[in-house]
């Protein structure tokens, strides 16, 4: 089926390629998703980005995008499509495309690609993600505060440093408001498969857990929590404010919009050069969705100064001392996380202490 | 490690939500080859069922109205099926197979404006008094409607094929159909109707997952739910209660794995996530080393009243 679409689509993309000799100024710039448009959390949020960059340029800039790109090497195949199809600039939004990415950039040398959530930068390579376990932090503080059970449920995707960094945050600041809380983890080995990921929430419910996180992209564990009744959860990627007041008690929110605007100008201009871009809450990348009434207004107003000092600057979510799962040290008291190197965050591949269980490897 | 986390009751009363769309349309399925006709559309029609189920659902505000629309669009795509290999004399398997890809691509058609949306769901019914038992009460009398309609249907498809004359002619239409012929039966308006029943249980169950077990539209949802029915059925040797057996061990070992892993028991979750697929595959190895399976007869042979 999957091979069928591709077919359809390079049909389709071919032409658009008749298409682009005609309007030669247009700048053309291509999305590849993980996802449906329509998943309501991380892929909504890209094609939020690609319609502001529509808006914003109007008829200066053209915009193609293929939707649910397997990762791997189907998507190989379909960034090459865009290439081929003129496309001038690629934004490919998952981190599964990171090698495929390279490899069909560096066939392509005069196309400009951007990569989410990598680490592989190349000359026509930029690579871009968002702070997003400055959000988990904020998380794991309200969930600390608002657990009964003391056990708290984290749908995991995939063992990548992201997912990881995101586990541990959240840990972090639950731990410190509440010592006795515990997580139970579940990896899903999935992005985006609402059965599996109701069926992942439903699991945990059941073990007495009545806070979900999810790091995966569906509302189907909103859904989930909701039938549950006294279970709540966060808006992953995307508001989900459909879900609130309860079971969805607030959100990260990725705006990647400003990014998506400025790459283009840049493209526009001939100004594009490779970089690195990895942004917070202060710069807007990352979003906390509104804090509902469910929680109570002490708790809110916390978790709000929290997010201020995350924004700011002043305060770091990993800021020691922390140690490892094994109990090696690995920050000092006062010590703050950096973000590359052995121990850097761009490459975490460990627990913090407390945490049970082993990333699977 | 914590097994004590892991509530027995919680957890057998969950794999029966997990089981009950496989359930379905393996009991559909059941019935159409028990009248000698393989239909590996199965997938195909549940995702159909899936999508236009939803899209009722959301448009009328009522689950129920969903359901019938489902079984209603899987009896349709199935008649095609019915058409092509009853009266236009196809293959099949090759029937099947294309029909498993219309359905895939017809649902997503079907199903582009209705990704995200919210849909109302079914409400469990708490059956009061029987609902307080222990152990047995949240086991058997808190659920959806649906979880019982699954199970009143395979009491029902039993019945009618062990003891009603209906039942007998279907089964000697499915075992010889030329000498059902012989005898009078009509072979070809009997596998009609099995083939409208099996697609109607496919359509049903594939709304089951798109209006209750997860509750929302997804490209793909099944995700092979159908292939697993199919292979249930084979499972089963084509019996009601072994379906029924059979559904619920595939459920129960999805959402013991799920629960296993919570639990943080020290397995690697590559096997965790694998042992439903794998534990089928061996049971259907069991079954054919044992040789007698009880297909029947004329099961996907071509029918033509000349020969």
């Amino acid at each position: 089926m999957r091979s069928m679409k591709t077919l359809l689509a390079s049909a389709a993309m071919a032409l658009g390629l008749a298409g682009a000799a005609i309007a030669e100024e247009t700048t053309k710039v291509g999305f590849i998703y993980v996802g449906p448009v329509g998943d309501g959390g991380w892929t909504y949020e890209h094609e939020q980005g690609r319609k502001a960059v529509v808006e914003h340029f109007g008829d200066k800039v053209e915009t193609v995008y293929q939707e649910s790109v397997p990762e791997g090497a189907d998507a190989e195949r379909a960034i090459t499509q865009m290439a081929l199809a003129g496309a001038d600039l690629i934004f490919t939004t998952s981190f599964g495309y990171m090698d495929p990415t390279i490899n069909v950039a560096a066939k392509f040398p005069d196309v400009k690609f951007e990569h989410a959530t990598g680490y592989k930068q190349a000359d026509n390579v930029s690579i871009y993600s968002a702070r997003f376990y400055e959000g988990r932090a904020v998380q794991g503080y309200i969930a600390g505060k608002m657990t009964k059970s003391n056990i708290i449920g984290y749908i995991a995707s995939f063992p990548i440093p992201e997912v990881i960094r995101g586990i541990n945050s959240a840990y972090i600041h639950a731990k410190r408001v509440n010592p006795d809380v515990q997580f139970k983890i579940i990896w899903a080995y999935t992005w985006f498969d609402p059965a599996k990921e109701a069926d992942a929430a439903k699991a945990l419910i059941e073990q007495g857990a009545d806070v979900v996180l999810q790091h995966t992209d569906s509302t189907a564990p909103q859904a989930a929590a909701q039938e549950a009744g006294n279970v709540i959860t966060f808006g992953q990627a995307s508001d989900m404010a459909d879900y609130g007041p309860m079971p969805r008690v607030s959100s990260i929110i990725d705006n990647w919009a400003p990014y998506y605007i400025a790459r283009t100008q840049a493209v526009m201009d001939g100004t594009w050069e490779s970089v690195s871009t990895w942004d917070g809450i202060g710069a807007g990348m990352v979003g906390i969705g509104e804090i509902s009434d469910a929680v109570p207004a002490d708790v809110k107003a916390e978790a709000e100064a929290l997010r201020d000092s995350l924004a700011s600057g002043e305060y770091h979510a990993f800021t020691g001392p922390l140690n490892k799962q094994d109990g090696t040290p690995w920050l000092a008291a006062g010590e703050t996380a950096s973000d590359y190197g052995d121990n850097g965050l761009a490459s975490m591949n460990f627990y913090v202490e407390g945490l049970e269980g082993e990333i699977p490897q | 490690m914590n097994l004590e986390q892991i509530n027995p009751i919680l957890l057998i009363a969950s794999l029966m939500v997990a089981a009950t769309p496989i359930l379905l349309a393996a009991i559909g399925e059941a019935v159409v080859e028990k009248a000698g006709v393989l239909n590996l559309g199965v997938e195909g029609m549940m995702i159909t069922g899936a999508v236009v189920g939803f899209a009722i659902g959301v448009n009328s505000g009522s689950p129920a109205l969903g359901f019938v629309a489902a079984a209603i669009s899987g009896a349709a795509l199935s008649m095609l099926f019915a058409v092509l290999v009853l009266v236009l004399l196809s293959n099949q398997v090759a029937t099947g197979l294309g029909l498993t890809m219309f359905g895939l691509g017809l649902s997503s058609l079907i199903g582009k404006p209705y990704e995200g949306m919210k849909v109302p769901t079914l409400a469990k019914w708490d059956i009061p008094l029987l609902s307080d038992i222990p152990v047995l009460g949240p086991i058997l009398f808190n659920h959806d409607p649906m979880v019982y309609v699954s199970l009143i249907l395979i009491a029902v498809v039993w019945y009618v094929l062990k003891s009603t004359r209906a039942g007998l002619i279907l089964r000697a239409v499915g075992e010889n159909h030329d000498a059902a012929h012989q005898l009078g039966y009509k072979v070809i308006r009997v596998r009609m109707m099995a083939i409208a029943f099996g697609g109607a249980c496919a359509g049903l169950g594939g709304a089951y997952i798109s209006l209750v077990r997860v509750p929302q539209w997804v490209e793909g949802m099944t995700a092979g739910a159908g292939w697993i029915a199919l292979a249930i059925v084979v499972f089963a040797s084509w019996r009601p209660w072994r379906v029924l057996l059979g559904a619920y061990l595939f459920g129960g070992i999805t959402v013991l794995q799920l629960n296993l892993q919570a639990a943080g028991v020290a397995i690697p979750v590559e096997y965790l996530s694998m042992s439903p697929y794998v534990i089928t595959i061996l049971v259907l190895v069991a079954i054919s080393l044992k040789g007698k399976h009880g297909a029947p007869g004329s099961l996907g042979r071509i029918f033509h009243a000349s020969h």
